[in-house]
């Protein structure tokens, strides 16, 4: 999917936990990502963040890379 | 079956807990403190003759016939006035009294046309009964004198006659009929609160008059038939009985319009309806009804409904009408071939929060056990979707608190973004009813609704500008915390302390205070400390909220703000408190609670659960996947970007409710396989491949979940004008796909949902026949339900208090578009309108208007009925403009009823950031005067009717 929609999303995302303070932004953020993303959504956001991850918030950077190294996606069936 | 005849008390039931005996006729018969003589003596037994009593309305002792003798007390009291005494002893039938009662019914008679066989009441006519129960059978004044009845009296016109008034759509008036008892008159005030009607003149010249004698059409009236149910006599008539005739059987039901989920009786002759009559024992609606319930059911055997099923190759081709099984095999070959060549994870489904929990379920259940994923969504997506995060979040449940009884309990009501009289009139008519004993009203929402000043209602509005909801609900946290009304012995017990002392400073913060935002919000500080203080301090204070919150990109803050609220200051776990969502649909609840989201099975679960993926794995025999599927707004883009390319869209029209219809006709261009099921050759259906006829509310069996997460019966009255209930299409559909789901009737799909969801196991339809209704949870704790949630202790343990940062939306106001629109509904149509607008119910709204402030429409040279362009970064459109100060300079609003005006191609892409819910309440337009239809509508209307060209299926040699 468009990586700008999904970078839109996550940083919107990253926003509401942020004013939680970083240590539970991230975790905060991940869960979220993880809890309500359909596949090939966390997957273009995985190749985005391999791309570079331009755009991204530093909270939501951290929260999609730490969601990445936990997550075993399928690849697409 | 037959008639279910309800008994009238004649008088409203007394709340008292006092007991008090007294004999009535002999009998010895105790009841309530304050219940009146002739309430009493209908609880024995013995129906006291009456003409202006009706236990809807309060007694008004204005008939004379009610008559009673009381031992020890002088005259003839009227028994309707007349409250219980321990020790009275009273009897409803002496010479005094019969001779009295056939006086005054003579007196009735002798002004009263005669015409009883031809009457539209025949059969159902209190009048005629009350002369028969008094045994009247002659009248000494003859019918030659003064009266109404006649249009010529003595040769000459009749001043006192009065034409029949046939300008409401539903109803006649008939004024030769009327008996001048005032129960419409106080039905409209006392159950409606409209207060429409009024007695006007005195004596032999008073008569029934809406408004200043004009006629029902022109005056204030809703139409919500408060007043027609009232009459004893023919003078308020529905027109259908009037051409039909007396209904012969009834069928207790549920409406199908919105979240209050009014209980009606379908009154019936063989599969004809002949009127819905609201249900008394309905415990949502409590006997009232609106406009839509009450008499908008036309649409159900409109000439448009589509009774056949039809498919087609490309949406340039005309529908092809075809039998069922061609139309499953024709679907399920295209959606399987889909699969094949772009992946199991192409297709999914969207179910209906129009239909019952039962065809939701098995919608859900066909797409994850069936298609092998989980991209399964529900309209509640783009309405109530931050409701269940925002609630699940704090409290620990995706619901609201309370019943709809519970607000004769409150003392201090906040609406925040919602206009209950128009889009859920009789909660509305029962918080007037409150709001008359002297409750308070706080409203907090861009508009001047009508919410805010109605007759006997004023409220303390807080007019905040688009988008700063979150703004304003932390501002009043800042007031609450800083000026110590927290209830802080409720939040040490209850929540979680240190969660609460984060958020307590951060709401103290200076720059969340009500001066310090008002530049954002626009709201006057002094007013929103005032509505602080109330809140907090004024007792019981209850929140009902609607999609001016959620539908923002903000909106799930706003959701745990207003929890946040509800828990600092105490208002949750008792009746007459907590946090309301007023939900949209009929069914928005039950299709949320029965696993409509991508990410949750039935009763909120996560797909990602082990423990109870595998009890519905084992149930249902299919490996599923763990992983959430794509949410409507998702399925859009992956639709765009070419990785979803088929839908089963059930009981929804995406095309015209989601945002931003470009993307959305784009999105559905590029699909292989649009599967529309439903009434009508919707919207949505002009892109679509297969059309499943659907059946309405009347055609099946089924249950609907309303806003106060009552379950309630729908039940079948006729046989599915489409053949199929649409239980049966997804069932037919699932097995042209290879998935088969054996049911013989839905009660055994409830039986299943129960099976399986801890908080629905107590729930079966003998168990509703028994209840009439029940609230989830209904399970071994509670097998009777719960009226009020979390009262000894919040469901997810403690308490969750969340910090709420404002974030501006970025749809912003600038040089280009400078203007504010907002959405919204009017009491007449429902949701996009397929049903409203094939009824009489477009006299009241037949187009949509852009309402717009004088001092911006001056600005633009735009006049009171104007065309006007609206236009936004997403798309434009032409309406008319209705100049009004309802909204504020800077702010415009509309009503999404009407595909010729599609609002929601001005609405953008911006949505929710917890759960993509999109931001219809703010878009940053311009206004500017037009000579007509734009570009877009024209092309719109003629893909529209190239696509809606039908070729009938041959007919058999």
């Amino acid at each position: 999917m468009s990586p700008d929609r999904l970078i839109y999303m996550a940083n919107q995302i990253g926003k509401f936990f942020s004013s939680q303070g970083h240590d539970k932004a991230v975790p905060g953020i991940a869960e979220h990502i993880k809890k309500f993303w359909d596949p090939r959504m966390k997957r273009a956001i995985f190749a985005h963040l391999d791309a570079g991850g331009a755009g991204l918030e530093p909270n939501v950077r951290e929260a999609i890379t730490s969601l990445k190294q936990t997550t075993p996606l399928p690849v697409a069936p | 079956m037959s008639l279910i005849e309800e008994i009238d008390y004649g008088t409203p039931r007394s709340k008292s807990t006092t007991m008090v005996t007294l004999t009535i006729d002999g009998n010895q018969v105790t009841v309530p403190e304050g219940t009146s003589i002739m309430r009493a003596a209908m609880d024995a037994g013995h129906q006291i003759p009456k003409l202006c009593a009706t236990d809807m309305v309060d007694a008004f002792g204005s008939c004379r016939l009610c008559l009673v003798e009381i031992e020890g007390r002088a005259g003839t009291p009227a028994s309707c006035t007349t409250p219980v005494m321990n020790g009275l002893v009273v009897h409803t039938q002496t010479e005094r009294l019969k001779k009295l009662r056939k006086g005054v019914m003579e007196l009735y008679i002798s002004d009263h046309p005669l015409d009883c066989l031809t009457c539209g009441a025949n059969g159902d006519c209190e009048l005629q009964d009350m002369a028969g129960a008094v045994g009247l059978r002659d009248v000494r004044y003859g019918y030659e004198g003064e009266n109404h009845v006649y249009a010529k009296s003595h040769g000459c016109d009749n001043d006192h006659w009065m034409p029949k008034d046939e300008s409401n759509p539903y109803f006649t008036y008939d004024p030769s009929k009327c008996i001048v008892c005032s129960r419409c008159v106080r039905a409209c005030e006392e159950v409606q609160g409209t207060f429409a009607l009024t007695i006007s003149g005195r004596g032999f010249d008073s008569r029934v008059s809406p408004g200043m004698s004009e006629s029902f059409l022109g005056s204030e009236c809703v139409s919500c038939g408060a007043c027609v149910q009232a009459c004893p006599t023919a003078t308020l008539t529905e027109k259908s009985v009037i051409e039909i005739g007396q209904p012969e059987h009834s069928v207790v039901t549920t409406c199908a319009y919105c979240g209050v989920g009014c209980a009606f009786k379908a009154e019936m002759r063989g599969e004809e309806v002949v009127r819905m009559v609201p249900y008394k024992d309905g415990k949502a609606n409590r006997g009232h009804s609106c406009v839509k319930g009450r008499f908008a059911w036309g649409y159900t055997n409109h000439k448009e409904r589509i009774l056949k099923p039809m498919i087609r190759e490309r949406i340039e081709d005309p529908w092809r009408e075809v039998p069922w099984d061609e139309a499953f095999s024709f679907a399920a070959a295209k959606m399987r071939g889909i699969q094949k060549k772009y992946g199991r994870d192409a297709i999914g489904g969207i179910t209906s929060s129009r239909c019952t929990n039962e065809e939701t379920y098995l919608v859900q259940k066909l797409i994850r056990a069936g298609f092998g994923n989980n991209n399964v969504d529900t309209c509640a997506r783009v309405c109530h979707s931050p409701t269940g995060y925002g609630l699940a979040t704090t409290f620990g449940t995706s619901a609201g608190t309370q019943d709809f009884d519970s607000v004769e309990d409150t003392d201090v009501v906040v609406v925040i973004g919602a206009n209950p009289a128009s889009a859920h009139p009789v909660f509305a008519s029962r918080l007037k009813k409150r709001l008359r004993q002297g409750a308070k009203l706080i409203v907090i929402d861009p508009r001047r609704t009508e919410m805010v000043e109605s007759p006997h209602v004023k409220a303390l509005h807080l007019p905040l500008m688009p988008g700063t909801n979150v703004a304003v609900m932390t501002a009043l946290a800042h007031v609450i915390v800083t000026e110590g009304l927290v209830n802080e012995a409720f939040v040490r017990e209850r929540c979680d302390w240190a969660e609460f002392e984060e958020w307590a400073a951060f709401v103290a913060r200076p720059n969340n205070s009500p001066e310090a935002t008002a530049i954002l919000t626009g709201v006057n500080p002094k007013d929103l400390r005032e509505a602080a203080r109330t809140y907090a301090t004024g007792g019981n204070g209850a929140i009902y909220y609607g999609l001016g919150v959620t539908e923002h990109s903000q909106g799930s803050t706003t959701v745990i703000a207003i929890a946040n609220l509800a828990m600092a200051t105490g208002n949750i776990g008792r009746p007459g408190v907590g946090v309301n969502p007023l939900r949209g649909q009929n069914n928005v609840q039950g299709s949320c609670d029965m696993g409509s989201f991508p990410h949750e099975l039935p009763g909120y679960r996560h797909i990602s659960g082990d423990a109870v993926r595998d009890q519905f794995e084992a149930l249902w025999n299919v490996k599923l996947n763990p992983e959430p599927g794509l949410r409507i707004p998702n399925m859009f883009d992956a639709a765009v970007e070419g990785t979803f390319m088929g839908i089963y869209v059930q009981g929804e029209d995406i095309l015209q409710s989601d945002p931003n219809t470009s993307h959305v006709v784009a999105a559905l261009s590029a699909m292989e396989c649009v599967i529309v099921h439903d009434l009508f050759l919707n919207e949505t259906a002009n892109y679509a491949h297969v059309f499943l006829p659907g059946s309405s509310f009347l055609e099946k069996d089924g249950t609907f979940t309303n806003a106060e997460r009552r379950i309630q019966r729908v039940r079948k009255v006729m046989t599915p004008k489409n053949g199929l209930a649409d239980w049966e299409v997804t069932i037919g559909l699932a097995k042209a796909m290879g998935f088969e789901m054996t049911y013989s009737h839905p009660s055994e799909i409830m039986d299943e949902i129960a099976a399986l969801t801890p908080t629905f196991a107590g729930v079966s339809y003998a168990r509703l026949d028994e209840l009439g209704s029940v609230q989830w949870p209904c399970n071994e704790k509670a097998p009777e339900g719960t009226p009020v949630m979390h009262i000894d202790g919040f469901v997810r343990g403690k308490g969750k208090f969340v910090v709420t940062e404002y974030v501006a939306t970025d749809e912003r106001t600038g040089p280009r578009y400078p203007l504010l629109l907002t959405t919204g509904r009017i009491l007449s149509q429902y949701n996009v309108g397929a049903q409203t607008r094939r009824t009489d119910n477009v006299v009241w709204h037949a187009e949509d208007r852009l309402e717009i402030h004088p001092h911006d429409a001056e600005q633009r040279g735009v006049r009171d009925g104007d065309w006007v362009r609206l236009k936004s970064r997403a798309g434009e459109t032409t309406l008319r403009a209705e100049i009004t100060d309802r909204v504020a300079p800077g702010v415009v609003y509309t009503t999404f009823h009407h595909p010729d005006t599609q609002a929601n191609v001005i609405t953008t892409d911006y949505s929710d950031w917890a759960t993509n819910c999109p931001e219809y309440k703010v878009t940053a337009v311009e206004v500017s005067p037009s000579n007509g239809p734009s570009d877009w509508q024209k092309a719109y209307d003629a893909q529209a009717r190239q696509s809606r060209r039908i070729i009938p299926a041959e007919a058999a040699e």
